[in-house]
C-alpha cells in the first residue's frame, strides 16, 4: 500500500478498501520508523493528522456514495514555508523556530478543502535559501538513495519523504529549482507552475518574483491530481493570475506523436555530468520512440542566469526578510543595550550564514549608486532570457534537458563554495527568470542515484508538459523506484 | 544686502478611507492600541499587500482638482529601513513613478493671488506609532495606524516667506478637505507638514535647505519656519556654511534642533515591490471620477460673484469650505436669489458668530437653510423689523419652531403697519412729550427719533420704524 501513486491510493480510499484513519496510521508508522534516519520533517503532529482523518472518513460516510474529491483522506505534508493555522511554522530559521501560524496560506486552505489530511511539515533550507538542505537550522535532511548524499534543495525534506514514501505526495515552492533540483536528486517528479498559477498567500517569501509553489509527488499524473486541488486564483495575492480554473489531467492521454521537444545546445554543454548527459539522451530516445520530434533549439542568454539570478533573489530576500526584527513575533536576543544592538544581536542569532550571505548581496546590490549597474541590469537580463524563450517556443512545444548537472553530491562537497552550489541550479533558474512552468521526472541512476529530466513549456503549458511525462511514465518504471530503507 | 527666503512643503495628507492601503483593516482614530492592526499590518510571515482602489479614487481627484498629470502606469516601490513601528522593514511608497505629477494650487495671500507649483503627489502607506512614554524606559509599538493611505504632495520651492508658506498650507488643507479625500484633523494627525527652508542672496543659485519635520498646525509651521530663516541668516551671517539636515521643531521653546546624524544617514536601497502590480488608471476611471467630483472652490467662488453678485470678499468666505457653500446655496434657493446678499450677511454675520460662540461647525448648526430662509424672506417682506429679526433668529436656534412664520404666529411678533392701530399710539406719544415735539418743531432732525422710539415700545416692537417716522413728520409738520 505505501509503494501505491496518489491514484492508487485515491481508488482504494474510494472502494472502502482502506479508510483514512488506517491509511494515515500506516504513513505515520513508516515516519516514525524512517524519519530519524532522513530528518525529513521538522515538525510531526499525529494527533492532528488522526483528527483530520477520522474527520475525512466521517465526511466519505456522509457523502453516501456521492462523488467526493479524489484527495479526500489522502495523507499529505506542507514544506514548512507555507503558514498553516495551529502549526509550528518555521521556515527552517532559528528565527522562527517557534512561531506558530494564525492563518493559512492559501496553498494550505486549498489542500484541505480538498480533503488531504496533512500529517506534517518538511523540512527545507533556511528561508528556501540553499541546493542541498544543509542551511537548515534542524539540521540537514538524507537522500534516501544515499544517506551520504544531500536530497538537494530547498524542497529536500518534501523530495526526500516522498522519495521515501512517508508521505505519498508533498508541497514545495520553487524560486531557483527549489522543487525541480530535488526531485530530481531524490527521483520524485516535482512540477513548478507557470508564476502566479499558485498563489503565494502564506507561503512564507523569499524572493517574490520568482517563488512559486507547486506538488511533488511519485508520478506526473499523481502531480497533475495535485495541481487541480493547488491552482486557482486569490484576491489576497496581487501576483495571482485570474483565469478560468483548468483540468490538467485532460491532455494526460493525448499520444506525444508530432510533438516538437527542444533540445538547448546550452544545457548539454560543458559542466554536464557525461553521465548524466548519457541518460538524458536515452530518455530523449525515448520520447523519440512516443513519436515526438527533437530539435535543436538555442537560448543564447542561459549563460547570464545565475548571475541575474544571484542579483535579484537576494535584493528581494533583503528587503522580504527585513520583518524579521525581533520586535513582533519571532527570535528576539536576550540581552541588548540599544535598539540597534537589538536589531544587530536578533539577526545574528536568528538567522543562518546563507541567508547572512543573501542579505549582504541583496542589501548591496540595491544600495544608492550600485542599483543601475546590478538590479536595474538583471532585470534587464531577465526581459532577454524570457525573449529566449519566447523565440525558441516559436518551434518547439517544450523544451527539454537536464534538471541538474550532476546527481545529488556529498554533504560538504560545496558547502564551503557557495558558487559551487549556485551551479547545481544552472538550468532550473531560468524558468523562474521567465515565469515559466518547469518539472523534473525520474530517468535513470547514476551510481544509484538518481537524475531527472527537466521540462520546460510555455507559460500555462501544464497541461501538455503533464501529458508528456504521463506517456514517458507508461512506458518506463524510474518513477516506481523506491529506496531501500532500513531503519 | 537683503536675504531672500525658499520655502518648499512636503505635504502627508491622510486620506479619508475606510480601510487601509493595502489590508482591509478599519482606519477610525483612537481606537485601542494594535486592535485595527490585521496580519498584514502588523507583517506577519507569508502575507501581502493588495492595493485598497478607494485610495487611488482619492488620488485621482486630488490630480484633477490641482490640474496634474495623472500617471496612466505607476509603480508602487519600496523604501527599506529599520524601525520598530515599521512592521516589514520597508514602507510601501512611490518613487520613481508618481501617481500625479505636476499641477499647482492658486491661493491668495492679503489682496495678491499667488501660485504655488505641484512637483508630485504620491500614494504610500503611513507607519505605526513608538509610545514612549508609560514604558519605563521601554518603548510600546502601537501598529493602527500602520497601513494607512497617505498622499505625500511636494510642492516646488514657491515660497518666498512663512506667510506664504501657511496661506499656501491653508489653501491645500481646504482643498482636501473641499474634496473629501482627507477629514483634515490636524490633531489627530491627518495633515503634517514637512518644510523646506533655505536663504540666499536674490538673484543668486538655492542655498543649502534645512527640512523641519512632522509639523501639525500652521500656528507651528509659522513659527518653526520664521525661527529657522532667522538661524539661518544668522549663520550665514557669521559665516559658517549651512549643512543639510533633518530638524525638529520643539514647540515648547519655539527652536529647531537638528536630529541626531545617524537618524537621518539612510539609504532607503528603492525598488519596485515585486508583491504589486504597477498600479493602471484609464482614462474612462478619469472620466468617471471627473463625472462625480464636487465643483471646485475656485469656481464656485467665480460663481458666487457671477450669479448672485457678491463682493470677492463675501464669495471667498463662502467658499472657504464645500459645507459652508452648501449652506449658502441651499439657504439662497429657499429665499430666492435677490435675497443672495442678505443671506450672505446673516451667514458671514449672525450664524457664524453664533457657530463661533459655541465652537460649533457650519455642518453642526442647529438651523437649517430652510429655515434660515424663512427668517430672511420675512424680513424682505417687511414682516419682521431688524430687531424681531434677532429674536426669531434666537427662537429658532434654540429649536422652538419649525421656521419664522411659526415663531412669528406663536409670539404675536407680526409687524403692524395698519395705520388705524398706529395712530392713537402716535397720539399719545405726541402728548407725553411736548419737549420732542417743541424741539423737532424748532428744526431738530433729531428729536424725531426720541418719538419713533416712544411708539415703538408701546407697540411692543412690532410697527415698521420707517412707518413711524413718516407718518410722525406728516403728522407734526401738518
Amino acid at each position: 500500500m505505501i509503494a501505491a501513486p496518489l491514484t492508487e491510493l485515491s481508488a482504494a480510499l474510494a472502494e472502502k478498501r482502506i479508510s483514512s484513519v488506517e491509511l494515515v496510521t500506516l504513513y505515520l508508522e513508516r515516519i516514525e520508523k524512517l524519519n530519524p534516519l532522513l530528518n525529513a520533517f521538522i515538525t510531526i503532529d499525529r494527533e492532528k493528522a488522526l483528527t483530520a482523518a477520522q474527520a475525512a472518513d466521517a465526511q466519505r460516510a456522509r457523502a453516501k456514495g456521492e462523488v467526493v474529491s479524489p484527495l479526500l483522506g489522502i495523507p499529505f505534508a506542507h514544506k514548512d514555508i507555507f503558514c498553516a493555522k495551529g502549526w509550528r511554522t518555521t521556515c527552517a530559521s532559528r528565527m522562527l523556530a517557534n512561531f506558530v501560524a494564525p492563518y493559512d496560506a492559501h496553498v494550505v486552505e486549498k489542500m484541505a478543502a480538498a480533503g488531504v489530511v496533512m500529517v506534517g511539515k518538511t523540512n527545507m533550507d533556511e528561508f528556501a535559501m540553499g541546493s542541498s538542505n544543509e542551511t537548515s537550522y534542524f539540521g540537514p535532511v538524507k537522500n534516501p538513495w544515499n544517506l551520504d548524499c544531500v536530497p538537494g534543495g530547498s524542497s529536500g525534506g518534501s523530495a526526500a519523504a516522498v522519495a521515501a514514501r512517508l508521505v505519498p505526495a508533498a508541497s514545495g515552492t520553487d524560486t531557483g529549482g527549489s522543487i525541480r533540483q530535488p526531485a530530481a536528486l531524490c527521483g520524485i517528479t516535482g512540477l513548478k507552475p507557470t508564476y502566479g498559477v499558485v498563489s503565494r498567500f502564506g507561503m512564507i517569501a523569499f524572493a517574490s518574483s520568482l517563488d512559486q509553489g507547486g506538488p511533488m509527488a511519485q508520478s506526473a499524473a499523481d502531480c497533475a491530481l495535485l495541481l487541480n486541488a493547488m491552482a486557482g486564483f486569490d484576491a489576497r495575492d496581487s501576483t495571482s493570475l485570474d483565469r478560468p480554473a483548468e483540468d490538467y489531467r485532460r491532455e494526460l492521454d493525448k499520444p506525444l506523436t508530432g510533438l516538437r521537444i527542444g533540445l538547448p545546445k546550452e544545457y548539454f554543454g560543458a559542466g554536464l555530468d557525461a553521465r548524466v548527459s548519457a541518460t538524458i539522451t536515452e530518455a530523449l530516445a525515448e520520447f523519440r520512440r512516443l513519436g515526438a520530434d527533437l530539435i535543436d533549439v538555442s537560448l543564447p542568454n542561459a549563460g547570464l542566469s545565475v548571475p541575474a539570478y544571484y542579483v535579484i533573489a537576494p535584493a528581494e530576500a533583503s528587503s522580504n526578510l527585513a520583518r524579521y526584527d525581533g520586535v513582533r513575533y519571532g527570535h528576539r536576543a536576550r540581552e541588548y543595550r540599544d535598539l540597534i544592538e537589538m536589531y544587530e544581536k536578533t539577526r545574528a542569532e536568528g538567522f543562518g550564514a546563507e541567508v547572512k550571505r543573501r542579505i549582504l548581496i541583496g542589501t548591496y546590490v540595491l544600495s544608492h549608486g550600485y542599483y543601475d549597474a546590478y538590479y536595474l541590469k538583471a532585470q534587464k537580463v531577465r526581459r532577454l532570457i524570457a525573449a529566449d524563450f519566447s523565440a525558441a517556443f516559436a518551434c518547439c512545444d517544450l523544451i527539454m534537458g537536464p534538471t541538474t548537472p550532476t546527481p545529488a553530491f556529498r554533504f560538504g562537497e560545496k558547502s564551503a563554495d557557495p558558487v559551487a552550489m549556485y551551479l547545481s541550479d544552472i538550468y532550473t533558474i531560468a524558468a523562474n527568470l521567465a515565469g515559466l512552468p518547469g518539472m523534473s521526472i525520474p530517468c535513470g541512476f547514476v551510481d544509484g542515484l538518481p537524475v531527472g529530466l527537466q521540462i520546460i513549456g510555455p507559460w500555462f503549458a501544464e497541461a501538455r508538459m503533464l501529458n508528456a511525462a504521463h506517456q514517458y511514465q507508461l512506458v518506463t518504471d524510474w518513477h516506481r523506484r523506491i529506496p531501500p530503507l532500513t531503519p | 544686502m537683503s536675504w531672500e527666503v525658499v520655502i518648499g512643503l512636503e505635504t502627508h495628507v491622510q486620506l479619508k478611507t475606510q480601510a487601509k492601503i493595502f489590508s482591509g483593516a478599519a482606519t477610525a482614530f483612537g481606537a485601542e492600541p494594535n486592535r485595527q492592526a490585521c496580519a498584514i499590518d502588523i507583517a506577519l510571515p507569508g502575507v501581502l499587500p493588495v492595493l485598497n482602489r478607494a485610495a487611488v479614487v482619492c488620488a485621482i481627484k486630488f490630480g484633477l482638482a490641482v490640474g496634474g498629470h495623472i500617471a496612466p502606469r505607476s509603480v508602487f516601490a519600496r523604501k527599506n529601513y529599520f524601525y520598530p513601528d515599521l512592521p516589514k522593514g520597508y514602507q510601501i511608497s512611490q518613487y520613481e513613478t508618481p501617481v500625479i505629477s505636476g499641477g499647482r494650487i492658486v491661493f491668495t495671500l492679503g489682496e495678491q493671488e499667488k501660485t504655488v507649483r505641484l512637483i508630485r503627489a504620491h500614494l504610500e502607506e503611513d507607519a505605526g506609532k513608538s509610545l514612549h512614554e508609560d514604558f519605563h524606559g521601554k518603548t510600546g509599538i502601537d501598529l493602527n495606524r500602520a497601513g494607512t493611505p497617505l498622499l505625500e504632495v511636494v510642492s516646488e520651492p514657491d515660497m518666498r516667506s512663512a506667510s506664504e508658506a501657511v496661506a499656501f498650507a491653508k489653501a491645500l488643507h481646504a482643498l482636501v478637505v473641499w474634496l473629501g479625500i482627507c477629514d483634515g484633523n490636524m490633531q489627530e494627525g491627518s495633515f503634517r507638514i514637512d518644510a523646506n527652508v533655505s536663504v540666499r542672496r536674490p538673484g543668486e543659485p538655492l542655498g543649502t535647505r534645512r527640512e523641519i519635520k512632522n509639523l501639525n498646525s500652521f500656528r507651528f509651521l509659522q513659527q518653526a519656519i520664521e525661527y529657522e530663516v532667522g538661524w539661518q541668516i544668522a549663520e550665514l551671517e557669521e559665516g559658517r556654511a549651512i549643512e543639510q539636515t533633518t530638524v525638529l521643531f520643539d514647540p515648547a521653546s519655539g527652536v529647531t534642533r537638528a536630529m541626531r546624524s545617524k537618524e537621518e544617514a539612510h539609504d532607503y536601497r528603492y525598488f519596485p515591490d515585486p508583491d504589486l502590480l504597477p498600479l493602471e488608471i484609464s482614462p474612462a476611471w478619469i472620466a468617471q471620477i471627473a463625472a462625480e467630483m464636487p465643483e471646485l472652490p475656485d469656481a464656485m467662488r467665480t460663481r458666487f460673484m457671477h450669479a448672485y453678485g457678491l463682493p470677492a470678499y463675501d464669495a471667498g468666505v463662502l467658499t472657504s469650505s464645500l459645507a459652508l457653500a452648501r449652506f449658502f446655496e441651499q439657504t439662497v434657493a429657499a429665499a430666492g436669489a435677490a435675497n443672495a446678499k442678505a443671506v450672505a450677511n446673516w451667514i458671514m454675520g449672525e450664524v457664524a458668530a453664533r457657530l463661533n460662540r459655541e465652537e460649533k461647525t457650519i455642518e453642526a448648526c442647529p438651523l437649517t437653510p430652510n429655515q434660515l430662509a424663512s427668517l430672511i424672506r420675512r424680513i424682505a417682506d417687511g414682516t419682521l423689523s431688524s430687531k424681531l429679526a434677532k429674536q426669531v433668529f434666537e427662537a429658532l436656534w434654540m429649536g422652538e419652531g419649525e421656521n419664522a412664520d411659526a415663531i412669528i404666529e406663536a409670539r404675536g411678533w407680526k409687524q403692524v403697519s395698519d395705520t388705524t392701530l398706529i395712530e392713537p399710539l402716535l397720539e399719545e406719544a405726541i402728548a407725553r412729550n411736548p419737549k420732542s415735539v417743541e424741539e423737532f418743531r424748532a428744526g431738530k432732525e433729531k428729536a424725531l427719533n426720541a418719538l419713533v422710539g416712544q411708539v415703538m415700545k408701546a407697540s411692543g416692537g412690532r410697527a415698521n420704524p420707517q412707518q413711524v417716522a413718516e407718518l410722525l413728520r406728516k403728522k407734526l409738520s401738518g
